[in-house]
């Protein structure tokens, strides 16, 4: 029987890994299908302003009723909008998970450093369960686990690029030096680059853009869940060792031909 | 009455509530959350709203993102 292995985040145990998204889909009538197929338990929305010429949008009514939602506060450019934002989200009523997202680079859609910390300080003192994204910086990141983060999510490229682990040398270093849980957010690109990421160790992947932008979404949702899977499982049974010359991996005595007691 | 609405100054009628105004843009009142003056008005408290000549509202939902 195997031991199950559950990811404990705000007071959740989640025994997926993979965090989906619900932006950019062609259709969003294929979220059901694809929180299925993921086996994702968290999955995240945004917060906009209701178009009054054609009513509300209801990204609500694609979610299955059991998924943990982890509304971001993307369209944040300081602390102070992300902390409004965020209590926006938490007076829908869908919990208190908030993904913190404070970025004023349009071009690379880069985290703000200082002012995702602040936000952090005031939203976790406020009760949220607070998953901020960042750049891998291991003094930033020190930062938000002393501003009260529950996990944090460095990116490994910039947000729907699909170019990969970019950052991965420094995503080795937050995984090696941080306590608080990795869920390596944006830029993931291939289910083999997620697998990477938990084969490193991060705690859990967020993919958006990869699975909503796929020619099929279902199935690349089904291909990244089991990536992240067996990325983990690869990481749980530990990785062999790296070596610069070969080593053989069958014997080498007893060949044909060979003298007994010499060559 | 000037009620300035998601950033859209409309003339409204006195005597609405925030609940009647949701409805009037054709939202449903149960997928939105609500600031009015930059305060948080619960949803059950949208009908017991009236809104005043002045008042900047702002009404959200929960849309794609990632």
């Amino acid at each position: 029987m195997e031991q199950t292995d559950t990811f404990e985040l705000g007071g959740r145990a989640l025994t997926s890994r993979l965090f989906t998204g619900t932006g950019k889909y062609g259709d969003d009538g294929l979220i059901p299908a694809v929180c299925e197929a993921s086996g994702s338990q968290v999955i995240t929305v945004a917060l906009r302003r209701v178009d009054l010429d054609k009513g509300a949008d209801n990204v609500m009514r694609h979610i299955p009723g059991h998924m943990t939602l982890l509304p971001n506060t993307s369209g944040a450019r300081t602390a102070d909008e992300a902390v409004r934002i965020a209590r926006l989200a938490r007076a829908m009523g869908c919990g208190n998970w908030i993904k913190i997202e404070v970025i004023s680079d349009n071009r690379y859609l880069l985290p703000d450093g200082y002012e995702t910390v602040r936000a952090t300080e005031i939203l976790a003192r406020e009760g949220f369960v607070v998953l901020p994204y960042m750049n891998p910086d291991l003094y930033v990141a020190r930062s938000l686990a002393n501003a009260g983060a529950a996990a944090i999510m460095p990116l490994g490229a910039p947000i729907g690029t699909n170019r990969g682990l970019r950052t991965e040398e420094m995503i080795r270093i937050l995984i090696e030096e941080m306590s608080l849980p990795i869920i390596v957010d944006a830029g993931i690109g291939t289910p083999s680059q997620a697998c990477q990421a938990m084969e490193m160790g991060a705690h859990a992947c967020l993919v958006n853009t990869a699975i909503a932008t796929a020619a099929d979404p279902i199935g690349m949702a089904r291909a990244f869940g089991q990536a992240v899977q067996a990325g983990r499982r690869a990481y749980l049974a530990g990785l062999g060792s790296v070596a610069a010359l070969a080593r053989a991996s069958s014997p080498l005595t007893g060949f044909l031909d060979q003298e007994e007691g010499g060559i | 009455m000037r009620v300035i609405v998601n950033g859209r100054e409309m003339m409204l009628d006195g005597g609405l509530s925030l609940r009647d105004l949701i409805a009037s843009v054709h939202a449903d009142p149960a997928v939105v959350v609500a600031e009015l003056n930059r305060n948080i008005v619960p949803s059950s408290a949208f009908s017991e709203t009236m809104l005043q000549d002045g008042d900047r509202v702002e009404l959200l939902s929960f849309v794609g993102g990632g």
